[in-house]
C-alpha cells in the first residue's frame, strides 16, 4: 500500500513538474516562434539563445508589486487565478503518458488514475476552468474585465457543445470513453484521425476556443479590452492566469494526441521487437513529440490568423460547428450500420 | 481620384462556399507563415553587430587637420553660404606669430558652430569648401535631451590630434579627378597614388 502511494505520489509530482516546465518553456517558445514567423530573433539575451528567459520572467512576476483594487471583491479576486491554475493542473491526471512499465514483475501504469470515464472527467474539469476567468473578471469590478469574462464564458460554453458532439462521434467508433483504452486501441489499428477527420477538425477548432487562443482570443484581446479578464491583475496572480493558459494548451495538445493521434503509439514500432520497458519509454517520447508539435501548431495558428469578430465567433460556433458535428455523428452512424450490413 | 492604382473597391458580396469553409484560406496563410520560419531574421543584433553604412553615408561633420596637425579651415564662410539650412556660423580671427603649428593659414575660425538640429546632412558644405577642411563622416549624431547640446562647436567638430578621421572613402572618382588639377594642388589631401607629403607652402 505504501509503495503504491509513493509510486502515485512520484508520478503526480513528475506530471505536475512537467506541466509547469512545459508551460514555462511554452512562453519562451511562443516568443521565439512568433519572432521567427515574423523574421525577427526573439529573446536572445538571457542565457544562450535566451534559454533562461522563462526563469527571468518568473522572477519578474514574483517581484512585481501586487495590487488588489479597493473596489474589488478581495476573496473572489484571489480565488479567480487559483481556480484557473487548479483546473489547468487537474486535467493531467487522466492522460496515459505511456504503456505500463514492468519492473520486477510489478506493473506500473504511466497514468495517474485510469478512470473509465476519462473523457468526461476532462470535459468536467475544463468547463470548471471557465469559473476562474468569470470570477476573476467579475471580482475586478472593471468594465473591461467584465466584458472579457462575459466573452470568455459565452465563448467557452458555446464551443463546449460542438466539442462534446465531435467527441460523441469518436466514442461511437471507439466504443469506450476511457482514455487509456482509446490510446491502447490505436496501438495496432489506425489512428482515430483517419476514422474521424471531420471530428478532429471540429475538436481542434473548439480546443482553440476553449484555450482562449488566437484566432479566438476575444476574452483577452488587447486592442478592444485592454487586457480582458486579467486587466486588473498584477504580479504572480497575472502570472497564474498566463501560466494556466499555457498549461491548458499543453493538456489539450496531450488530449488531442491521445484521442486522435495514437497517444503514445507509433506505427510499425511493434515490429521492431523491442523490450516492453524500452517500448514504453519510447512511447512517452513519442507522445511528447506529438504534444510539442501540437503546441507548435497552436502557436503557428496564433501568428497566422487574425482575430475573429465576436458575431463571427458565435456564428461559427452555433451555426456551423454544431450542425457540422451533428452531421458527423449521423455520418459515423451511417457508416457503422453500412459496415454491419456488408 | 486615385493617386495609385493599388486601392481596392470594397464590395459587400456574399462569401463563396470555399471562402465560407475558411480552411483553404487558413492553410494558405499557414504555408506563408511557415516559409518565414526558415528565413533569415532581418534583425541586426545591435550591440554585438552594427549596421554597415554606405561608404558615402553623410553623418556628423569633422573639421580636418593637415598632415602637421594644423587646422585647415580659414573661416572663408563658403560653407555657411552654401548651407541651405543655414546651420553653420563662424567667427574668423587672425593667426598670431607662434601659432603656425595650430593653424595652417593666416586666418582661422575662432568659433565654428554647426546646429545639428538645422543641418540636413546634404554635404554641400563639404563640396563648397576650397580648403578640404570640412567633411561629413559615417558617425551618426547622437541624440540628447537639450536643444543647446546640438550646437556643435569646434571642440566636438575638430579632428582629434592623435587620431585621424578617415574620410577618403567619401571621395568619389569625379572629385579625385578634379583635385588632380595643379591649380588646386595646395588642397590635395588624399592622393590615391602616393601618400601626400606636401608641406604648407604659399
Amino acid at each position: 500500500m505504501l509503495a503504491f502511494i509513493i509510486y502515485k505520489f512520484i508520478l503526480v509530482l513528475i506530471v505536475f513538474l512537467i506541466s509547469l516546465g512545459i508551460a514555462a518553456y511554452s512562453t519562451y517558445g511562443e516568443r521565439k516562434i512568433a519572432a521567427f514567423l515574423q523574421d525577427r530573433m526573439g529573446p536572445s539575451k538571457a542565457g544562450p539563445y535566451g534559454l533562461l528567459q522563462p526563469i527571468a520572467d518568473g522572477v519578474k512576476m514574483f517581484m512585481k508589486e501586487e495590487i488588489i483594487p479597493d473596489v474589488s471583491n478581495k476573496w473572489l479576486f484571489i480565488l479567480g487565478p487559483c481556480i484557473a491554475m487548479f483546473t489547468a493542473c487537474m486535467t493531467g491526471v487522466v492522460i496515459p503518458w505511456g504503456r505500463p512499465l514492468i519492473i520486477g514483475g510489478e506493473t506500473y501504469a504511466l497514468q495517474i488514475t485510469d478512470i473509465n470515464i476519462g473523457i468526461l472527467y476532462v470535459f468536467g474539469v475544463v468547463s470548471m476552468g471557465v469559473y476562474g476567468i468569470m470570477i476573476g473578471g467579475w471580482a475586478s469590478n472593471n468594465k473591461y474585465s467584465l466584458l472579457g469574462a462575459i466573452r470568455a464564458s459565452a465563448q467557452m460554453i458555446s464551443y463546449e457543445v460542438a466539442m462534446g458532439m465531435s467527441i460523441i462521434a469518436l466514442v461511437m467508433t471507439t466504443g469506450t470513453i476511457s482514455l487509456s483504452e482509446i490510446a491502447a486501441q490505436q496501438d495496432h489499428g489506425m489512428w482515430n484521425v483517419i476514422k474521424q477527420p471531420l471530428g478532429f477538425l471540429i475538436f481542434i477548432t473548439c480546443a482553440f476556443a476553449e484555450c482562449n487562443r488566437a484566432p479566438f482570443d476575444l476574452p483577452e484581446c488587447e486592442t478592444e479590452l485592454v487586457g480582458g479578464y486579467h486587466t486588473e491583475y498584477s504580479s504572480m496572480k497575472l502570472g497564474f492566469y498566463l501560466f494556466a493558459e499555457y498549461i491548458n494548451m499543453f493538456i489539450s495538445s496531450a488530449v488531442i494526441s491521445t484521442l486522435y493521434f495514437g497517444g503514445y503509439n507509433m506505427p510499425f514500432i511493434n515490429e521492431l521487437g523491442l523490450a516492453n520497458n524500452v517500448l514504453s519509454i519510447l512511447g512517452v517520447v513519442f507522445l511528447f513529440a506529438k504534444i510539442i508539435f501540437f503546441i507548435f501548431f497552436f502557436m503557428w495558428i496564433r501568428w497566422t490568423l487574425p482575430r475573429f469578430r465576436y458575431d463571427q465567433l458565435m456564428d461559427l460556433g452555433w451555426k456551423k460547428l454544431i450542425p457540422l458535428s451533428i452531421f458527423n455523428i449521423l455520418l459515423t452512424g451511417a457508416i457503422m450500420i453500412a459496415k454491419d450490413l456488408l | 481620384m486615385q493617386l495609385t492604382n493599388r486601392s481596392k473597391i470594397v464590395s459587400n458580396k456574399k462569401m463563396t462556399l470555399v471562402e465560407k469553409i475558411y480552411l483553404p484560406a487558413v492553410l494558405s496563410g499557414m504555408s506563408i507563415t511557415v516559409k518565414h520560419l526558415f528565413k533569415k531574421p532581418a534583425t541586426i543584433d545591435y550591440p554585438k553587430k552594427t549596421r554597415e553604412m554606405a561608404v558615402i553615408f553623410r553623418g556628423q561633420h569633422v573639421l580636418k587637420r593637415d598632415e602637421n596637425g594644423a587646422e585647415r579651415c580659414t573661416a572663408c564662410g563658403l560653407c555657411a553660404v552654401a548651407c541651405p539650412a543655414e546651420a553653420i556660423t563662424m567667427t574668423a580671427a587672425e593667426r598670431k606669430p607662434g601659432e603656425e603649428k595650430l593653424y595652417r593659414e593666416e586666418k582661422y575660425a575662432a568659433v565654428y558652430e554647426i546646429n545639428m538640429l538645422r543641418c540636413i546632412f546634404c554635404g554641400l558644405c563639404e563640396e563648397a569648401c576650397p580648403k578640404e577642411a570640412i567633411f561629413l563622416t559615417d558617425k551618426t549624431v547622437p541624440s540628447t535631451f537639450e536643444r543647446d547640446e546640438f550646437l556643435y562647436g569646434k571642440s566636438i567638430l575638430t579632428e582629434p590630434l592623435n587620431s585621424t578621421v578617415d574620410v577618403s572613402k567619401r571621395q568619389t572618382k569625379d572629385t579625385l579627378e578634379f583635385k588632380k588639377d595643379p591649380h588646386f594642388a595646395h588642397n590635395i589631401l588624399f592622393d590615391p597614388t602616393k601618400p601626400s607629403k606636401k608641406s604648407t607652402k604659399h
